[in-house]
């Protein structure tokens, strides 16, 4: 059991390529941090920097307290399952998970206790004596998994664990890796890009862009209110919906010259976006004005039915927009929508891309 | 492509039994021919059918010791081209599994020089640098000796080129993996890139078993004395210009205990051999 603390850590490559700037993320005692963003953000990185994997160019990693800069992965006391679960083709199940306690020079039969232990818990017993060919993609995730918790490690480490399994398992193993977690109450940090993921998994999120944080916190705080512009296409699916405006001094005009009332909105001349997730708009049968919300025309695109609920596709002002609405949709193409954004569920952001 | 036409198979059958014979007809001659006499031999035309006289020809040529090599036995010549054939084996698979290691797995200044330095020796092989390297063998006394015979032979470009391509088909999250469980560079090496090289290992060694076994040019520059010579330049020793002055009967026995070993080499390691060719196991 252990905190981490990242204090300012960068990554540069030999290339002067900067892949991490400067990170601060303080992760407490046995709760689970997600790292996500797009590839190329950094997040592997840093979590390869965590691990001693690669060097800290600058700044600090703390480890239950204790600077671990110079600490080759194995004196870290941390433990890491990897995307393709990397484990050792040629041992059996059995030798997969007690390697690594063997090298540290663990008495047999402890190792032996702590092996069958793992194995209860992911329910591989029955394979201890297989090869890791012989075995499924999701029990292979498992034996990874096994192979970490044997170590009874400071902290846990996962880089991108799912990403090979398909879509069923992927939910069931998250799941358990959630629970598993919570059981051992093992300090980690894991990284995707799959937002899904990310957000049913963290007890802190951190999302990450172009090597910098953009937010940290609480998934929900994140979704609801995204720091940027960034965070804010990044985080749900299907993203916010964010369209561009400026403001005169009669009210908000839209890119292609709409006017839609102000009520009371205070945009910077600068121009900024108003942001809106898809399922907070409610659609209009009339073409009445609402009180206390945005009132928009969409024009319908397309829809998408995906069972519980349907995706309509269509344009505001000339941007891209979509709208969830339950159930069956009864819209068509060329469609005039009256949508009305309640003003408690506005976002907006300026110029820069960052909340106001 | 897989025929279920009885005609097919009976052409393919017939073509490849056609092969066979050709193939294996000259290797059985050669045995009929170390089971007769001098005479039977010389006496056209020879007989189908082994002769009579295997034991006898056999154990004249193993430990009789042949008059025309100065009456060393084929004993010994066996034995120095097994030592020298083990010797280049496990010592080019040694040499090169070690530097490919330290290439492929290793950052350090010059790593690059050198591997460029290990290929371009592909270009300079024994027969190129005979010269020089017999100079310097006879400067450090070593004509006639095992180790003259093993060394320069054993610096191999292309089996660190061989092994090189495997390491690198080794993923960088396994090495990461063993970093995390604690395993040094010895015990990467030793539990988990030696045993992964194993089909690789055993196909070297089939491969540069045989090629030692029959190097030609390097044991007749290296080799004076007759108690130290390989058995393919005891074989070229034992035949005389003169037809009725060469013993044929024990140069026949000698070639077919020549191709012995290599067969056996083979045939014990064909599962390991055929899978280090054909797949590598990840």
């Amino acid at each position: 059991m252990a905190n981490v603390e990242l204090t300012n850590v960068r990554k540069v490559y030999s290339s002067s390529v900067e892949a991490v700037k400067g990170i601060n993320i303080a992760i407490e005692d046995g709760a689970l941090c997600v790292l996500v963003g797009p590839s190329g953000c950094g997040k592997s990185t840093l979590l390869r920097m965590i691990a001693g994997l690669e060097s800290i160019t600058d700044g600090t990693v703390k480890i239950d307290n204790k600077v671990v800069n110079e600490l080759g992965p194995a004196e870290r006391d941390i433990a890491m399952v990897f995307q393709n679960y990397a484990l050792y083709p040629h041992m059996k199940v059995y030798d997969n998970m007690a390697y690594g306690l063997r090298n540290r020079g663990m008495p047999k039969d402890q190792i032996d206790k702590r092996v069958k232990d793992a194995a209860q818990i992911l329910e591989l017993t029955q394979l201890l004596e297989r090869r890791p060919k012989e075995l499924s993609g999701g029990q292979r995730q498992r034996v990874a998994m096994g192979r970490a918790i044997v170590r009874s490690p400071k902290v846990f480490l996962f880089d991108e664990p799912l990403s090979n399994l398909d879509a069923k398992l992927r939910g069931q193993m998250r799941v358990e890796i959630k629970n598993l977690q919570r059981q051992l109450g093992v300090t980690s940090v894991y990284v995707t890009h799959d937002q899904l993921e990310a957000m049913t998994l963290a007890d802190i999120l951190v999302v990450m862009n172009a090597g910098s944080v953009e937010q940290i916190g609480a998934p929900l705080d994140i979704y609801e209110k995204p720091a940027s512009t960034f965070v804010a296409s990044f985080i749900g699916a299907p993203p916010m919906n964010l369209v561009p405006v400026t403001a005169d001094h009669s009210g908000l005009v839209l890119k292609d010259g709409t006017r839609i009332g102000a009520e009371g909105l205070s945009i910077p001349a600068t121009g900024s976006l108003i942001g809106f997730r898809p399922e907070d708009l409610e659609v209009s049968a009339g073409t009445d004005t609402h009180i206390g919300g945005l009132a928009l025309d969409l024009k319908v695109q397309g829809v998408e039915p995906v069972g519980a609920e349907s995706y309509v596709y269509g344009t505001i002002g000339g941007e891209r927009v979509v709208v969830r609405v339950p159930g069956r949709s009864t819209s068509n193409t060329d469609d005039q929508l009256r949508v009305i954004i309640p003003k408690q569920k506005l976002h907006l952001f300026g110029a820069d891309g960052k909340r106001i | 492509m897989i025929q279920n036409n009885p005609v097919g198979r009976l052409i393919a059958h017939v073509i490849l039994i056609i092969g066979i014979l050709i193939v294996a007809f000259p290797i059985y001659y050669t045995f009929v021919a170390s089971t007769q006499t001098l005479q039977e031999i010389l006496r056209p035309p020879l007989s189908l059918l082994p002769g009579g006289h295997f034991w006898e020809n056999y154990s004249a040529a193993l430990f009789g010791g042949v008059g025309r090599i100065g009456g060393v036995g084929v004993d010994r010549l066996l034995f120095n081209t097994l030592v020298m054939a083990l010797g280049i084996a496990i010592g080019k698979i040694c040499i090169s599994i070690l530097s490919a290691y330290a290439i492929v797995f290793f950052r350090f200044p010059g790593r690059m020089v050198f591997f460029w330095l290990i290929f371009i020796t592909l270009m300079l092989p024994v027969e190129v640098r005979i010269l020089p390297t017999y100079k310097i063998m006879v400067d450090l006394g070593l004509i006639d000796t095992y180790t003259g015979l093993i060394l320069p032979l054993m610096a191999s470009a292309t089996a660190t080129l061989l092994f090189r391509q495997f390491f690198m088909t080794i993923p960088g999250e396994l090495v990461e993996a063993a970093r995390v469980d604690g395993a040094g560079p010895w015990r990467f090496f030793k539990d988990i890139l030696l045993p992964l090289s194993k089909t690789n290992i055993a196909a070297l060694f089939v491969i540069l078993f045989i090629y030692g076994w029959t190097q030609y040019l390097w044991p007749l520059l290296m080799t004076n004395r007759n108690d130290m010579s390989t058995i393919v330049i005891g074989l070229r020793k034992m035949i005389s210009f003169a037809d009725a002055d060469t013993e044929w009967h024990l140069v026949m026995v000698t070639c077919i205990l020549a191709i012995l070993p290599p067969i056996v080499v083979v045939v014990l390691m064909q599962r390991w051999f055929v899978r280090g060719l054909v797949e590598t196991e990840k």
